[in-house]
């Protein structure tokens, strides 16, 4: 399978092999069938393993996440598809009061081995509610994991080893990248909680996810003109965080920016910055500076590119924490 | 045989809907025993009883009753953090909770407690969450009875997925979700009705219509009759005397069979009175009238079966006073395990959050446990 896949076909074909691998798998979402997805990521999926196991759903998001709860009860292990982030909300109670707390209700009796897919974050010109970017909602819920990957191989490994995981995994793609390509099943991969460090340096920390890790290759790349070395951490798992590598990196550096499109007020910067305050405080040359979106509702797609980092906005972070 | 083919044989034999359901025309409370205690025929939901059968009934719902006592004045006493009465309710839950089969499956909502009697769940296991000590405990899978769900009509999507698993399994067994009439309002109901419906799952919807939520009357839920919501969603709903424990036995008797050939869900109505307060912390003399509380105790459940059972002259002097003696062994059993049931360790708090380890939760209940362990007694000192 090696070679130089998208984002959005080696989801495909981690959703296959899944599917492939373990009869009690199932998909279910709004027009994952026929249509494949509105992103195709289930493309020719239900026409390969049937109408039983891609399962087309009514249009409603409580009701699909909470018979997926019924589902894995009854033993099965579904794979959800929410179409868009925005329309996460309507099944947020079933996803937090329910779906994250059952197997402590149940003390340890029950598992819920359940994956929701969500294509989120910005950067398409969509329109009101395809944009959202709502991890910090999920990583401050106990009882479910979350994670997202920044590039092929990553979704690729990431969605099988979350569809194998007997806890409810919260998996978000950043749907602006689902075209890049890269090399895909090459290597051994990570385990599904740790953090990569996805460039080497030794100046400052950039501390990214999902959509945000291209951009801070980028702003690595226009340092590193300026002769700063810095280096690029993805996190890909935000509960639980890797905050050994983090941390790790962080005193080796001396100095962390974090990035990400969620607005900064109480996201996930916030707990890194505070963590990182905690445990490198003497190892800190500057303040953990953070970089993401405003505290205002995701802006209509002509004035997104001023609500969401890009390279000029970290880069003046970068040059802020530098110049302590 | 494949799950398909399956499924389509069963489709054969299914039963078909009587008449009256749903339909204007008929009675709209299926009765087969009177308040008199008097029993009389449904041509639709015929029902053949044995004395044995009928006194095991009365035992139930005497039991039942009792321990719903128990627990409130458990709770008066402080050994419970709250308590919802299922006081009037005895028979819906008991009726329907004996028409199911070893292989269904129930999802309650918190108020229960007639039903997982009769699926054999011990009355102690539900007073966890009521005590305090955990949230609810009980492996669902042991007797078919999931845990009991707070957020109101949750589990009615539980349930109907549940059942979407039973017909990819081609298994021959069918669900229950039960949920009041405040919860019809929420949307978690009306979409698992819509699920239930166009995949055909072995569900039947037993919506116990009690007349209030918390303060809120049913008529703040609805301006039709509850069982009428079915037919919209393209499934037979029906309405049945929710203190006629017969009744519902006969009902949703048919209305599993019904679900689990392959016919699809099924509404039912039980037309219900909560006779006590929603929950130990709620007053209804605030909203309700004596008169109408007292006109319900006229349609008591357990005397109605009494009536009928004296009038038959089924159960003798030995049985009463054996189910008397019972019952005040289950009243001690309860008042006694609760009292000696103990605090959990407070490291319960980091158990079983997630079923693989996570950093998070690993380093808080090292951090925790340092904590506890400095204070004098602790194992540092």
């Amino acid at each position: 399978m090696a070679g130089q896949l998208s984002i959005a076909k080696a989801l495909n074909n981690a959703l296959r092999s899944s599917l492939e691998s373990d009869p009690k798998t199932v998909l279910m979402g709004e027009d994952i069938g026929k249509l494949g997805g509105v992103f195709r990521i289930t493309d020719g999926l239900q026409k390969d393993f049937g109408e039983a196991r891609v399962i087309d759903t009514p249009l409603a998001e409580s009701g699909i996440m909470g018979t997926a709860i019924g589902l894995a009860l009854r033993g099965y292990r579904p794979v959800v598809e929410i179409q868009f982030d925005g329309f996460v909300y309507p099944a947020f109670d079933q996803i937090v009061s329910q779906l994250a707390k059952m197997h402590a209700r149940a003390l340890g009796h029950v598992k819920m081995p359940v994956t929701v897919r969500i294509p989120y974050a910005g950067g398409i010109g969509a329109v009101e509610h395809h944009s959202e970017s709502h991890e910090a909602y999920f990583a401050h819920t106990a009882g479910l994991r979350v994670v997202t990957p920044s590039n092929a191989d990553d979704a690729y490994w990431m969605l099988k080893q979350s569809i194998e995981s007997d806890d409810p995994v919260i998996f978000l793609e950043p749907k602006r990248r689902y075209w890049d390509k890269g090399e895909v099943g090459s290597a051994a991969p990570l385990p599904l909680h740790a953090a990569r460090i996805a460039r080497p340096g030794t100046d400052l920390t950039l501390i990214a996810y999902g959509p945000m890790v291209k951009v801070c290759h980028e702003v690595a790349a226009a340092a590193a003109e300026d002769g700063h070395n810095l280096e690029v951490l993805d996190l890909r798992s935000l509960s639980p965080i890797d905050f050994a590598t983090v941390e790790e990196s962080v005193k080796r550096t001396g100095r962390a920016v974090v990035v990400h499109e969620a607005p900064v007020f109480m996201g996930m910067g916030a707990e890194l910055a505070a963590r990182l305050t905690e445990k490198c405080f003497y190892h800190l040359e500057a303040p953990v500076l953070r970089v993401g979106g405003y505290h205002a509702p995701y802006p209509p797609s002509r004035v997104e590119e001023a609500f969401l980092p890009d390279l000029d906005r970290v880069l003046d972070a970068v040059d802020r924490a530098l110049a302590y | 045989m494949t799950v398909k083919s399956t499924a389509r044989a069963r489709k054969k034999t299914a039963p078909s809907v009587p008449q009256s359901v749903g339909t204007d025309a008929q009675p709209e409370l299926i009765q087969l025993l009177t308040p008199e205690g008097e029993r009389v025929e449904h041509p639709d939901y015929p029902l053949e009883t044995t004395p044995e059968q009928l006194l095991a009934l009365y035992r139930d719902l005497v039991l039942v009753r009792r321990f719903d006592a128990e627990a409130t004045s458990l709770q008066r006493q402080g050994e419970l953090g709250l308590w919802a009465s299922l006081l009037g309710q005895e028979a819906a839950q008991v009726g329907s909770g004996r028409a199911m089969r070893e292989g269904d499956y129930a999802f309650p909502t918190y108020r229960e407690h007639g039903v997982a009697w009769c699926r054999d769940v011990d009355p102690l296991n539900l007073l966890g969450m009521f005590r305090g000590v955990n949230h609810g405990g009980w492996d669902p899978n042991e007797k078919n009875f999931h845990l009991y769900t707070i957020v109101i009509g949750s589990q009615a999507l539980h349930a109907t997925g549940y059942a979407m698993g039973i017909t990819k399994d081609g298994a021959d067994d069918a669900v229950i979700a039960y949920f009041g009439d405040g919860a019809s309002s929420q949307g978690d109901v009306n979409e698992a009705f819509t699920f239930a419906s166009v995949y055909n799952s072995p569900v039947v919807f037993f919506c116990q219509n009690n007349q209030w939520a918390i303060s809120e009357p049913t008529t703040t839920q609805t301006k039709i009759p509850l069982y009428r919501r079915a037919s919209g969603f393209g499934f037979p709903g029906v309405r049945v005397d929710g203190n006629d424990v017969l009744a519902c036995l006969a009902v949703t008797r048919w209305a599993l069979d019904h679900a689990r050939s392959g016919a699809g869900p099924v509404l039912i109505e039980a037309f219900t009175y909560r006779m006590g307060a929603h929950t130990t912390s709620d007053d209804p003399t605030r909203y309700r009238e004596n008169e109408e509380t007292e006109a319900w105790k006229a349609k008591d459940p357990i005397s109605r079966l009494k009536a009928l059972l004296e009038k038959e002259g089924i159960g003798d002097e030995a049985f009463f006073a054996g189910v008397e003696a019972e019952s005040e062994q289950l009243g001690l059993r309860v008042r006694e395990g609760v009292r000696s049931m103990p605090d959990p360790d407070p490291t319960l708090i980091f158990e079983h959050v997630y079923a693989e380890p996570h950093a998070l939760v690993d380093e808080e209940r090292a951090e925790y446990e340092a904590y506890a362990a400095s204070f004098e007694g602790g194992e540092n000192h």
